[in-house]
């Protein structure tokens, strides 16, 4: 079964990845703690959703980020070193560190993620781990079970 | 957004690639929050939440070479936050060795920041607006900094203004000389959308008050009632010491970047009730609440009954006010005690240029002879590593709390503990 959901676009790109859910506020610096090259497994003991699981290639399916302002530093570094989520897709609008971070990646690196915030709750209430979502450049989200 | 003929023309290449990447980041930044317009940088100095040198940033390492290597210079110099390491604080021998490994690129970033526009050798500390520090910014200065203790001190009791940026996103502010007009800068982003009333019987601890506000209205701008008649009306070391630290967890344990106290903070005396969105919400806070509130922390050391090993104060770095009132509490507290030095390995963190300042007066030596170690680092960097996160750890900050394994006490209990009053 398919469901359609509209945000707003961030950052442009088309790709299609499988979803990683964190139901609450997504702490950056905390998740990322061991981050190495290709690899990173999210080291936050309060997220119980994503504590122990890799990060890396998913499309990432989150409220907001939480925690330190060096978050958007964090982001872009793990997009350097090619551990980063393949997208960002956001329930709520995005916050500034989260944008920050999709920002710099997307000037900075040739390692892009797409972002697309404003989905609304009804979409982080659906997609669960492991789902296809198809990312759009026009900020559509096409989830797939 | 519209640019300027200038700022254009940086966009366009006229300064070289990387001035024009820099410009594409907040331009992109901006735009995504709606900003309409960038608008110059007018505080003396900016200031950098990236101070450390952690092996894991190899791409911030880059990134710096980058701007480096194409002549990027700051058109502000800036402060930096504190550094990670010191040889004074106790740390056993493994964990030294991973203290040496982890901060090995420490020199290197340095070097980096300094060609950047770093403002002195020993400008790091996360409380640069100390007036022993010197970049303190005056009201109504547009500021392009990240360390969201400080973005909040300088908003709330500044009155300057700034928005809650990231790491990097600050330092491009300070090269380019541009922010992007939204949020905190605005008027209207200033505006509370929670009404805070405290109705407590005595006055409240500023970290736990910080923390109980920050976790209720997560990034929205409180106005606080009721505060003014345990800190009075005016802006005097007191209440801004305690400002300082309720302001950072009010901070670290949600994301305020502003918050006003009624009476006290410069916009409230200024604008007052004006201040207050027509549909904000209201937040009572009385002592039941605080409990509440101090209770919901968990305690994650693997033996919660675990003796402490170490004590941390300082996070964000203490006054020069507090390391007297703190040597004078523990003198007398150690001696009620029948005690000449502490029971617990404790650390007191401040500004390099404050500790230069206390060490010119006589509490330096009774504080060393008490046992407690001063110094300049970060806590938050001290307990990154991860054999200290393992260390059953004990602070009066809720900043420490949050983003580390230390446990919180007030700061009554954190005194009865540390001088053996209290195992």
């Amino acid at each position: 079964m398919e469901k359609i959901f509209k945000g707003r676009t961030v950052v442009p790109g088309t790709v299609t990845l499988k979803a990683l859910v964190s139901r609450g506020g997504f702490n950056t610096l905390a998740s990322f703690k061991d981050c190495k090259q290709g690899k990173n497994v999210c080291t936050d003991q309060n997220n119980a959703d994503l504590y122990g699981k890799s990060t890396v290639g998913v499309a990432l399916c989150l409220p907001q980020t939480i925690g330190s302002t060096t978050g958007g530093m964090v982001l872009f570094n793990a997009a350097v070193i090619g551990c980063n989520p393949g997208a960002l897709l956001f329930s709520n609008p995005i916050d500034s560190l989260a944008a920050a971070g999709a920002i710099l990646a997307s000037v900075w690196t040739p390692n892009s993620m797409p972002t697309v915030d404003g989905l609304g709750d009804e979409f982080l209430q659906y997609v669960k781990d492991g789902m296809t979502v198809e990312i759009k450049e026009d900020g559509t989200v096409v989830v797939t079970d | 957004m519209r640019l300027t003929e200038e700022q254009q023309a940086i966009l366009d290449g006229k300064n070289g690639e990387v001035m024009a990447k820099i410009m594409r980041t907040l331009v992109m930044y901006g735009d995504t929050f709606g900003a309409t317009e960038m608008v110059p940088v007018t505080s003396t100095y900016g200031h950098i939440v990236t101070s450390f040198g952690v092996i894991v940033i190899k791409g911030v390492f880059d990134l710096m070479d980058e701007l480096v290597s194409a002549g990027v210079v700051s058109q502000q110099k800036f402060s930096a936050d504190p550094r990670p390491c010191d040889k004074k604080v106790p740390k056993n021998l493994l964990q030294n060795i991973v203290f040496k490994v982890m901060y090995g690129p420490q020199k290197r970033y340095e070097a980096q920041l300094k060609k950047i526009g770093l403002l002195r050798d020993d400008a790091f500390t996360c409380a640069c607006y100390f007036p022993e520090v010197g970049n303190r910014p005056k009201k109504g200065d547009v500021l392009s900094w990240a360390e969201s203790s400080a973005v909040n001190y300088a908003n709330s009791v500044l009155g300057a203004r700034c928005n809650r940026n990231s790491g990097i996103i600050e330092m491009f502010g300070s090269i380019i000389g541009y922010v992007p007009y939204f949020g905190l800068l605005t008027d209207e982003g200033r505006k509370a959308s929670w009404i805070v009333e405290i109705k407590t019987t005595e006055r409240p601890e500023a970290q736990l008050l910080g923390s109980a506000i920050g976790m209720k209205v997560l990034e929205d701008v409180p106005y606080v009632k009721g505060l003014d008649k345990w800190l009075g009306s005016e802006l005097n070391d007191d209440a801004t010491t305690y400002l300082k630290d309720f302001g950072a967890a009010t901070a670290s344990n949600g994301s305020v970047g502003l918050y006003h106290i009624e009476n006290l903070t410069p916009e409230a005396v200024e604008q007052g009730e004006s201040l207050i969105r027509p549909d904000a919400k209201t937040y009572v806070i009385d002592d039941a609440e605080l409990e509440r509130v101090k209770n919901s922390y968990p305690v994650i050391w693997k033996n919660k009954d675990a003796k402490p090993k170490l004590c941390f104060m300082g996070c964000p770095h203490m006054t020069l006010a507090q390391l007297h009132d703190w040597t004078e509490r523990i003198a007398a507290k150690l001696e009620q005690n029948g005690r000449k030095r502490v029971a617990i390995k404790t650390v007191f963190t401040s500004a390099p240029d404050v500790i230069k300042e206390f060490e010119k007066t006589p509490d330096a030596a009774r504080l060393k002879k008490a046992g407690v170690v001063l110094s300049y680092i970060c806590p938050l960097m001290y307990m990154n590593n991860p054999l200290c996160a393992g260390m059953p750890v004990i602070t009066n900050s809720n900043k420490l709390r949050t983003y580390t394994s230390a446990r919180y006490y007030t700061d009554a209990d954190i005194l009865d503990r540390i001088t053996g009053g209290k195992k």
